[in-house]
């Protein structure tokens, strides 16, 4: 059963990608004007973005069989099931607009998701005490929707800001943007640094003293860039350039920093090549690409916040308090991933109400989108795996 | 300050800017478009800004300052996250000392600010408060003329009003009955007079915002009544195996409950079943399955006085897990810790160094020793000091952590027929200290241990009144967010057919409605102007 869901997820995978590219035919203008060749390939790009929902569908269910529990229970399944519920958005929204323009970005996004989810450890694991209870699948599986929708809204702002930014002159607007697209980069760089080191099979170890002050191994898969603080490195590998500062205590936190480098130097390179080979900054050249209306593009970021912050609100926060009250006795305990979940609840009313009542339409609108997928990603990796609280199993 | 009487006949509060039944605009420079956020009604804030009152209305009714409260309380949110918070750190130790120790200089200024109880902080709480007033007088500030304006709007619309629409078109010869049938099909609430119509769907989702507000003041409300007496209780109860505690916090005039602990259980998962196999070794250690104490609870008779011993009456058994507590009453026991092995009994006796004979064996309960314990035959043991959890302190001096006997330690003096006066001996675990001429020593004889559990005592009478609001609100969050307000007029002017639209959100509904009306019937399609919100 395991290996039929982990061979549906692949296929889930391909298939994305294949949706993507059928996507991204129906807006190439190259060969074709006419109505009837966008709508075509939009179609299909829907059709096979469905069925590759429904594969994953079938992963997760499947790995449910195997596993006992609703596979919503580590990093590797969350962020998967994020990416799932990001393709299940884009449907619904797809469904109510029929923008091809949304597929091609939406959907690699998603897989960029994914594929970041599949490094982490992929093995089925037992649920701690904790977390036994049905409130898991209820209050994990509705967080995930609401985000996925609410990431809906960063793809269209973000389509948005490309649209509409001028890229004839360098701003701050286009620096950012180009920081924005440089981070989806570093994420593919991370995804490439982790394949390669592992590929090539490259370890080095520590040896440093854990906080009960006893000496612990700790073992690398890429060359160290950041030590652990007061660690020693036992083989003759490419040596720290420098020691992670004793502050950040998370688990493996100096691992954690190391690999997060990488990434960026990853990303700063294929940043570079694109740069190189498109010879302009690279949302200028994604411009032309952009064709959708300014103002539809709008609306479908303010419909997802719309329709994704009710769903966010009700999972991430009413059935996390319900779960809470019965697992820890309390609903409330200031927990950092409480707190964050807060502060992305906050951050959305705020969104609102600046549109509804202040009229922050159009590109302000668009870049709040953006900051709030920031703060949603923000929340799933770094409050898991840098600040240290109760859903640091997670 | 007197009422403006519009020339449709309307009389309007002092303040408005939209005749509230025909939407004429009453003042020189009202942009229609943009009044009709809150229907051009009178809103206080806009309208009284002398007094002193007025001026704290009219701060707590701004939606900026609304935001910018809101993003206040998210950066100072944001901040507490970047250490860990008072409660999070290890009991026991100094905080100023741990900040700076474990975070350097930065832990200490983090702690120096107060941001170590960053959420209990009065300003914290007094921002809370502000979002809290803020909210209700924003929501009184609008809420209720909207609600009114709404209410008496009429079918016929003033000419102004309907051309400073953003969708808006004139047509000839249009049949009304055909556009009544198809807006009616589109299931819009249809009203005519005198030959205008006035269509209307989703008013309710008006009314989302005001009611998702009086949820969150209910729920803030409920969070604030935990400070009062007898709302709330919050304890931690540890109970040793086969053991009775008082519950804290349980006592009243019907008696007080008592807990048994009869076991406390904990399961790992085994390591060799299959599905988990790779997850358990990859972990290296092991993985808890299940934190379970099996319970029974007691309660006093009526007429128990204090002080006197407690005569028990059965209520009833229960398990208790994490995710499963145990209730009763109002009152919920929560598997919150345990603490395996605990020292129990320690078991000695009395050897001769020099034979190594032994003259009897005393058991020393170790929650409760007794002095002195008598071996028969003239020999006997006295218990000088106790120290349950021993240490040296600063000055060197042996001393006791605490209560809890994790290392017992003690001093002895052996009394037997050979030496009358007695000899001492300092004795502890791995340590058995004498001057060196002791012709007796205590040997150690074996040791008893016995679980704990650690059960959080909670009881909230609060809880109803949070969920409630939670309800509420996301009964109001969704009636705002998944519907809106979409209103067409249609108007006989002149011989000929205006048509207006306006919504409150979602444009791209509104204009796909637009375009199936003007399809169906001979209605000139509505256009878009420039819209001035952007």
């Amino acid at each position: 059963m395991a290996e039929i869901s982990s061979t549906l997820l692949y296929s889930a995978f391909i298939i994305y990608l294949f949706s993507t590219l059928f996507f991204a035919m129906s807006i190439s203008d190259k060969k074709n004007k006419d109505a009837d060749h966008t709508k075509k390939w939009g179609k299909i790009g829907f059709i096979s973005s469905c069925i590759g929902f429904t594969a994953q569908l079938g992963y997760f269910i499947t790995r449910w069989m195997a596993s006992g529990h609703a596979p919503v229970s580590n990093l590797f399944e969350f962020t998967t099931f994020f990416g799932m519920m990001m393709v299940l958005a884009f449907i619904i929204l797809y469904a109510i607009y029929r923008t091809n323009g949304l597929g091609v970005f939406a959907m690699p996004v998603a897989l960029l998701v994914i594929a970041y989810a599949s490094m982490f450890p992929r093995d089925i694991s037992p649920l701690i005490p904790a977390l036994q209870s049905d409130w898991l699948k209820i209050h994990v599986t509705t967080a995930a929707l609401g985000e996925g929708i609410l990431a809906i809204s960063f793809v269209s702002g973000l389509l948005y800001l490309i649209r509409t930014v001028d890229q004839t002159v360098a701003s701050k607007k286009t620096l950012w943007l180009e920081i924005i697209l440089y981070s989806l980069i570093a994420v593919v760089g991370f995804i490439v640094v982790s394949l390669g080191f592992k590929g090539a099979g490259y370890q080095t170890a520590f040896e440093m003293m854990n906080e009960q002050n006893q000496p612990v191994k700790v073992v690398y898969d890429m060359p160290a860039i950041a030590g652990p603080s007061n660690g020693e490195q036992l083989d003759n590998s490419f040596g720290p350039l420098f020691s992670t500062p004793s502050w950040m205590n998370g688990v493996d936190a100096s691992i954690k920093l190391n690999t997060f480098i990488w990434s960026l130097i990853a990303g700063a390179v294929l940043y570079g090549l694109l740069r190189l080979i498109l010879r302009k900054r690279i949302a200028a050249a994604l411009q032309s690409k952009v064709n959708m209306k300014p103002d539809l593009l709008d609306e479908i970021s303010y419909r997802a916040v719309a329709i994704g912050f009710p769903i966010f609100t009700l999972g991430a926060l009413i059935f996390a308090m319900i779960w809470a009250q019965q697992a820890w006795s309390r609903f409330w305990g200031w927990d950092p991933k409480e707190v964050w979940a807060l502060i992305t609840f906050l951050f959305y009313a705020a969104f609102l109400h600046l549109r509804l009542s202040r009229g922050w339409h159009g590109e302000k609108s668009a870049w709040l989108c953006v900051l709030g997928f920031w703060i949603i990603t923000f929340n799933l990796i770094a409050v898991n795996l840098v600040l240290v609280g109760l859903h640091s199993y997670a | 300050m007197q009422s403006i009487t519009c020339e449709c006949g309307h009389s309007n509060p002092y303040g408005t800017s939209l005749c509230q039944a025909c939407g004429k605009p009453l003042q020189q420079d009202v942009e229609v478009l943009s009044s009709m956020r809150y229907e051009g009604s009178a809103r206080r804030s806009q309208t009284y800004k002398q007094t002193f009152v007025d001026r704290v209305w009219n701060f707590f009714s701004s939606v900026k300052v609304g935001v910018w409260l809101i993003v206040i309380i998210l950066v100072a949110a944001a901040i507490g996250t970047i250490f860990p918070q008072e409660t999070f750190i290890p009991p026991n130790v100094d905080p100023a000392a741990h900040y700076e120790s474990e975070y350097g200089t930065l832990g200490l200024i983090y702690y120096l600010l107060g941001f170590h109880n960053l959420y209990g902080s009065w300003w914290f709480i007094l921002l809370l408060g502000m979002l809290g007033l803020s909210i209700i007088i924003a929501s009184l500030d609008r809420g209720i003329p909207l609600y009114k304006a709404l209410k008496t709007q009429r079918v016929t619309r003033h000419d102004q009003f309907m051309k400073k629409q953003r969708l808006f078109s004139k047509s000839h010869d249009v049949e009304l009955e055909e556009i009544k049938y198809t807006l009616e099909s589109l299931r819009y609430k249809v009203r005519e007079e005198n030959g205008n119509l006035f269509a209307e769907k989703g008013r309710f989702s008006r009314w989302g915002a005001y009611v998702n507000h009086v949820g969150l003041i209910i729920f803030l409300t409920g969070a604030m009544l935990r400070f009062f007496p007898g709302m709330y209780v919050d304890d931690i109860l540890w109970v040793r195996e086969g053991e009775k505690a008082s519950i804290p916090g349980t006592a009243s005039d019907e008696g007080q409950y008592y807990l048994e602990n009869n076991k406390f259980i904990l399961e790992m998962y085994d390591k060799q079943e299959k599905k988990f196999n790779s997850a358990l070794s990859s972990v290296g250690g092991e993985v808890a399955k299940n934190y379970q104490s099996n319970v029974t609870l007691y309660k006093t008779k009526e007429n128990h006085t204090a002080g006197a011993d407690p005569e028990l009456v059965k209520v009833k058994d229960g398990e208790i897990r994490v995710n499963e507590p145990f209730k009763f009453d109002s009152f919920a026991l929560y598997q919150t810790d345990f603490k395996l092995n605990e020292f129990y009994k320690m078991s000695f006796e009395l050897e001769e160094k020099a034979t190594g004979k032994k003259f009897g064996k005393l058991t020393v309960d170790l929650h409760d020793p007794e002095t002195e314990y008598d071996l028969g035959n003239g020999y006997k043991v006295k218990i000088e000091e106790y120290f349950p959890n021993f240490i040296l302190n600063e000055h060197k001096q042996p001393s006791t952590v605490n209560n809890l006997p994790d290392n017992p330690a003690f001093v002895f003096s052996m009394y037997s027929p050979k030496v009358p006066q007695g000899e001492k001996a300092f004795v502890g675990i791995q340590k058995n200290i004498d001057s060196g001429d002791n012709q007796f020593k205590m040997s150690f004889a074996g040791i008893e241990t016995k679980n704990l559990t650690a059960l959080t005592v909670r009881k909230d009478h609060t809880l109803w009144i949070i969920a409630l609001g939670g309800i509420i609100f996301m009964i109001g969050v969704t009636q705002g967010l998944y519907w809106n307000y979409r209103r067409i007029w249609i108007k006989q002017n002149h011989g000929e057919v205006w048509a207006a639209a306006h919504t409150n959100k979602n444009w791209y509904g509104l204009k796909k409605d637009v375009e199936f009306l003007s399809n169906k019937t001979n209605l000139t399609p509505l256009e878009e102007k420039e819209s001035d919100s952007k």
